[in-house]
Formats: structure tokens, C-alpha cells, sequence
């Protein structure tokens, strides 16, 4: 495969991810020729509807769910919001949310705000994560009330790439009446999903995680559950979701459902070989580094290493020199000044936090690639180690 | 992504003047791994009060290790007094500005300078006067009131990138806010401290204090019996430690922790403090 921008080393795919080729392909007659309105009467517009129909499908099929339980939204965020606000006005008697403390800010920060700006309305559990960043499910047990509204755990950690057993965890839900989120963001088109046999009631999913542009989502929603739309409008998504259909993002996802579908196999298998290739190198070669986050119950993609004593913004500046992408956890790269709370909920410690790098390939990535990475990245932390005043190395 | 200027890719990729200088005339070491940024500098002074000779070791971020760089040079050279008039606006203006969000890295380059001059002459630091108003970073009333007036602040928002105070969990804004209220109108003269809670231990400070009675007080007896134990993560009044070597391994872990742990730091650093074990 052909690098998108061949002086580019993209390993931060949890970010975003290159459009796929296929994708474009699919999109451009929408973006052309094709601008009807799909709600249209004519037949110009029609068939737009049919392309529409057809990517829920496709949709569908990535999910094992019915084309009808889709329902198109912006983004990841739009979806979570929706989820969580639908299933409090379902059960305005119920106050209690159930969640992470590792969690996106898309349901983190709408969790704070349930709580704070409706004056302590509702009360929302963060279950804690132990330093593997796995679950206490007896702590989750208990948490379940009568009064709760909604539990929403995400399926797979979009920083250390940590899988949670939301199967488990959506039935435990139900035996109670409660109803299960699930923000499958990282999750979709890396391990395999079967929600027909799965007691997830909500799953949110986001377009440009799975090589799809941004600015397209999709929500599930289990047939049979009660629901109240987030955005009022007219009677696109039946009803649940107003606004004009994106129609050429939509085209693309279901597109890229296709692919990530096809290349379900690739992703567990060569990928998750790439990946730990660079993780066994790094740890072995870089001392004073460590991996964040469990070693098996994990995304095939994801690995995210701290090197202690140096801060994670200079480490990423630095591999910008050799055109690598990554991220990090440190305070320094977003405009908060402390470090990721998800690596905090796992007591990494500060030591560790400030310089933690989150590596997040793709089927994009090869080999070579990672034999650069693996070479440049220990000069890279000796430098700044050289700086540090902690390293007594 | 951060917009550097090229003054500040070039200082950090090639930072000048690294190191330590041995048996430094002063020596500024500010900031903590818990903040994300630490810089020790260390001066060479010599008779005539002009600064022969500055290094810098700093843990920081791009711009904490380009405004560490940058302050070398420029104070290299020049006398005491004059170094002593050195603002962090000078620091950030000599590498041609820095992004709001990072000025507060060129104030940890003047708060080093600072202490590395009163190091140098024998005197106290300013720093350790005045009030706590963050808690999460440790800043004083008099650091902001002096970065407000200094560097011309306007909103809460502007501190924060300055100070970072109110940057961590957020409590202090409405204490920002009437600091700068009175700062601004003029009224920060007559400054009255007593409008603040009664002293409180900050985050830092904790976690120095602990760390201070880790090695001093539980470090020696847990080593004798080829044991070890790490301070984790402090959360408000709860410790995390964990323990290392033999006592890992031991059956009397929780005890060691309780008995022995718990019962020292209450005793030497704050009595509502609860020590866990990492698990």
C-alpha cells in the first residue's frame, strides 16, 4: 500500500484516520452530479435516498444489527449526547447515572454537566480502573440502583486502547431495567461486533475513526427501545434525527463499513504484529519505559508507552522532525496542564504521566515504518533525558 | 499543534548552555515533575558581580526548554542587578513570543533566575510569602498580583496561561477573579490577606512533605529488611503508595502500610491523611 504522504509516519489513528481511496471514490458522484436531496419526491432525489438506504446496510452489517437501528448523526460526541439525554427524558423519575472515570470527555464532560449545571439533579458513578485500566465489576455491580437511568462504559479506551467487557456488562443492565451506552468509537472496525446478540441498547460510532471523513456518526439504537430525539427537525433518520442527510459522508461510511469489514482479519493479525513489534522494541531498547494499560485486553492498534523523566510534548515535537505522528498524555499538548485523567485514574504516576506517547497504527502502516520509528525514538528520549533534571540515568 | 516561532523550534531542538555548573555561585531550582515543568539553573559569578557562566537542566515542554535556553544567553555576561531585572516578557520576547497557553513557561525562568540571584546573595525568597490561592499548582496571591501588573492580565483565563493558577481542579476562580478586580482598579495597595481560608498545605507542598518523610522516617526501616516503597499519586487527603523489594511479596504488607505508613505521615505531615496501597 502507497502512504497517503510518503514523508508522513501516521501513528495516531485514535485521532483520526486517512480517508481510504475506496472512500473518496464512493463519495465523489455526491459530491458532483449527484446533489439531490434524498427526501426529494423527484427521482433526481430518490435515488439519492437509495445510496442512503444502501450505506445503512452496510452500516448494519459491520454492527450485526438492523439497517432500521441506524440512525446518522454528525459525530462520536452527537451520538453520546443524544444516547445518554434520550434515556434520562425516557425515565424522567430516574437520576443516576452509571460510568468511568476514563472516559472520553464527550460523555465525561456531559456527565459533569448533568451533574453541575442542573444543581445536582443527577448523580452520576464513576467506576474506578485499576493501574491496568481494567474494571472492578463487583464495584460496577453494586453501583446499579434502582434509580439509575442509564449506564455508558466505552467499549474500547481511545488512550491506552483497553477493552471493557460491555457484554457482560450491558446484560448485568438489563436484568435490572436499565439501559446500556456503549461509545464504540475506537472499537468499531478493529474487533469484531455482533450487537444482535448483545444487550447494548446504544452504540455510538464515529466516521473518521474507520478510514470514513470527518463530520459523520452513527448511533445505534436496539429495536424497541424508547426513544427521544436530540435534534428536532423534520422527519429525516424516521424521525430521530432532523437535519438534511450528509449524504456524501454517509455514502463514505458505509463504504468504509465495507472495507473495515473486509479487513476485520488484517487489523488483528498484521497490524496487531506491527504494533507489537514497536512495543517490544521500545520497551525493550528505551530503559525507564513502560506500557500503560493491560497487554491483552486491548485494541490490536493501540500502545501507549511513557518514558519517565521527559515531558510528552517534547518527545512529539521531536519525532515531528522525522515526520512521525503520535500523541501524547501530557498536560502540555492539550490546554489543560494536568495530565490525561485517564492515566491518572490508573495511578500512573506523575513520573510516568507527563510522558506518556500514544502510538495508534492502522492497515495504512508498514513495516518500514515501524523499523524508522523504532530506530529514531531512543536517541530522541536520551536527548531530553540529557535535559532533565530528574534522569540520573 | 502549538504555533512556535522559529527562535523557539531552534532553542529546543538545540538548546544551548546544558548542563550543571559545578560548585555554582547560585543555583534556582523550581517547578516539580508533579507540575510537568521543573528547571534547575545554576550561575558562575565572579567577583565584580557579572554572571561568567550559566546552565540549564529543565523537564518541560518545548517552550520550558527554549525559554531555559534563551535565559542562559541572555544573561550571560551581564551583572547581577541588571539579570535581577529580567521579567518573563523579556524571556518570551527573546524568543519571539510564545503561545498564550505556554507564558507560563517563561515564568518559571524568571522565578529560577530569582532564586538562583537570592541563592547567590544569601536572601529569602519572595516566592514563599503570601497566600495560597491554587492549591493544584502551589501559586501565591503576591506571584499573581505581581503577574497581573507585570504582564498587563485581563481575565482569569490570562492568569492561568501567566500562573498557571486555576489551571488543576478550578476552585480558586472566584479568588482570581477578585484579585484581579482589586489588582486592576488599583486596590491591591492595601491588599488584605485575611479575606482567604487560613493556610492551607498546597498539593506541591504535600507531596514535597511526604516524599520528605517517605525517606526519611519509613525508607530506612523497610531498606533493613531489603524492602522498598514508591509514593504513587496523592488525591486530596489519600496517599498511594506502593511497596517494592521483599515487602511486595510479604504477608504483612497491609499492616506495614497502616501501622507503619499511615501512622508516620499522620504524625509528620497532615493527621487526615488516609495511606493506600497501589494495586
Amino acid at each position: 500500500m502507497v502512504a497517503a504522504n510518503p514523508s508522513v509516519i501516521y501513528m495516531d489513528n485514535n485521532a483520526t484516520t486517512r480517508v481510504a481511496p475506496e472512500v473518496v471514490e464512493a463519495m465523489m458522484p455526491f459530491l458532483t452530479e449527484s446533489y439531490g436531496n434524498p427526501s426529494s419526491m423527484h427521482t433526481f432525489g430518490g435515488l439519492v435516498g437509495q445510496s442512503i438506504k444502501d450505506a445503512r446496510a452496510k452500516v448494519a452489517a459491520l454492527l450485526g444489527a438492523e439497517p432500521e437501528e441506524i440512525t446518522f448523526t454528525s459525530c462520536g460526541t452527537e451520538s453520546d449526547s443524544t444516547a445518554i439525554l434520550s434515556a434520562l427524558r425516557t425515565y424522567p423519575e430516574k437520576r443516576h447515572i452509571v460510568t468511568t472515570r476514563v472516559e472520553h470527555p464527550a460523555v465525561k464532560n456531559l456527565c459533569e454537566n448533568l451533574e453541575t449545571v442542573t444543581g445536582h439533579k443527577y448523580r452520576v458513578t464513576r467506576l474506578k480502573v485499576d493501574a491496568e485500566g481494567m474494571l472492578d465489576m463487583a464495584e460496577y455491580e453494586s453501583a446499579l440502583t434502582e434509580d439509575t437511568a442509564i449506564v455508558s462504559v466505552m467499549w474500547a479506551n481511545n488512550e491506552t486502547g483497553v477493552i471493557f467487557p460491555v457484554a457482560e456488562m450491558a446484560s448485568m443492565a438489563k436484568e435490572r431495567g436499565i439501559l446500556f451506552h456503549t461509545d464504540a468509537v475506537q472499537t468499531v472496525g478493529k474487533i469484531a461486533i455482533d450487537l444482535k446478540s448483545l444487550d447494548i441498547d446504544f452504540l455510538s460510532l464515529s466516521g473518521h475513526k474507520l478510514h470514513a471523513p470527518k463530520g459523520v456518526g452513527v448511533l445505534y439504537i436496539k429495536r424497541g427501545t424508547l426513544f427521544v430525539p436530540f435534534m428536532m427537525g423534520g422527519h429525516q433518520e424516521h424521525g430521530r434525527r432532523g437535519g438534511t442527510d450528509n449524504v456524501a459522508s454517509i455514502v463514505g461510511l458505509g463504504r468504509a463499513c465495507e472495507l473495515a469489514a473486509e479487513k476485520m482479519i488484517e487489523e488483528n493479525s498484521r497490524v496487531k504484529q506491527l504494533r507489537d513489534r514497536l512495543e517490544e522494541k521500545l520497551l525493550a531498547i528505551i530503559p525507564k519505559s513502560m506500557l500503560n494499560g493491560h497487554k491483552t485486553k486491548r485494541l490490536p492498534n493501540t500502545a501507549n508507552i511513557s518514558f519517565e523523566f521527559v515531558e510528552g510534548e517534547a518527545i512529539l515535537l521531536h519525532m515531528n522532525q522525522h515526520g512521525i505522528c503520535a500523541s501524547s498524555g501530557s498536560a502540555c499538548t492539550s490546554g489543560s496542564l494536568e495530565p490525561s485523567h485517564v492515566l491518572r485514574a490508573m495511578g500512573v504516576p506523575f513520573t510516568a504521566a507527563h510522558g506518556s506517547i500514544r502510538f495508534s497504527l492502522s492497515v495504512y502502516n508498514t513495516v518500514e515504518e515501524i523499523d524508522v520509528v523504532i530506530a529514531k525514538m531512543p536517541a530522541i528520549i536520551e536527548s531530553l533525558r540529557k535535559l532533565s533534571p530528574f534522569w540520573k540515568g | 499543534m502549538w504555533e512556535y516561532t522559529d527562535k523557539v523550534q531552534e532553542h529546543f531542538l538545540t538548546p544551548q548552555n546544558v548542563g550543571e555548573i559545578d560548585r555554582p555561585s547560585g543555583t534556582g531550582d523550581v517547578g516539580s515533575l508533579a507540575c510537568g515543568d521543573a528547571l534547575k539553573l545554576t550561575l558562575k559569578i565572579d567577583k565584580n558581580d557579572i554572571i561568567t557562566d550559566a546552565k540549564f537542566k529543565t523537564f518541560g515542554c518545548a517552550s520550558a526548554i527554549a525559554s531555559s535556553s534563551v535565559l542562559t544567553e541572555m544573561v550571560k555576561g551581564m551583572a547581577v542587578d541588571e539579570a535581577a531585572k529580567i521579567t518573563n516578557e523579556d524571556i518570551a520576547q527573546a524568543l519571539g513570543g510564545l503561545p498564550k497557553e505556554k507564558m507560563h513557561c517563561s515564568v518559571m525562568g524568571r522565578e529560577a533566575l530569582e532564586a538562583a540571584i537570592a541563592d547567590y546573595r544569601g536572601l529569602k525568597l519572595p516566592k514563599a510569602e503570601g497566600e495560597v490561592v491554587c492549591e493544584c499548582f502551589g501559586v501565591t496571591d503576591l506571584e499573581i498580583i505581581r503577574a497581573v501588573k507585570e504582564s498587563s492580565l485581563r481575565s482569569i483565563e490570562e492568569i492561568t496561561n501567566f500562573t498557571k493558577a486555576g489551571g488543576g481542579c478550578g476552585k480558586c476562580e472566584d479568588k482570581l477573579r477578585k484579585i484581579l478586580q482589586d489588582t486592576v482598579s488599583g486596590k491591591s495597595e492595601i491588599f488584605i490577606p485575611q479575606v482567604f481560608p487560613p493556610k492551607k498545605m498546597t498539593s506541591l507542598q504535600k507531596i514535597k512533605k511526604i516524599e520528605e518523610v517517605l525517606e526519611r522516617e519509613i525508607r530506612p526501616g523497610l531498606k533493613k529488611d531489603g524492602g522498598d516503597i514508591e509514593l504513587i499519586d496523592v488525591d486530596g487527603d489519600f496517599v498511594i503508595v506502593a511497596l517494592r523489594g521483599t515487602c511486595k511479596s510479604c504477608s504483612k504488607s497491609q499492616t506495614t502500610i497502616k501501622e507503619y505508613v499511615e501512622k508516620k505521615l499522620r504524625e509528620f505531615v497532615l493527621p487526615s491523611l488516609i495511606v493506600e496501597e497501589d494495586n
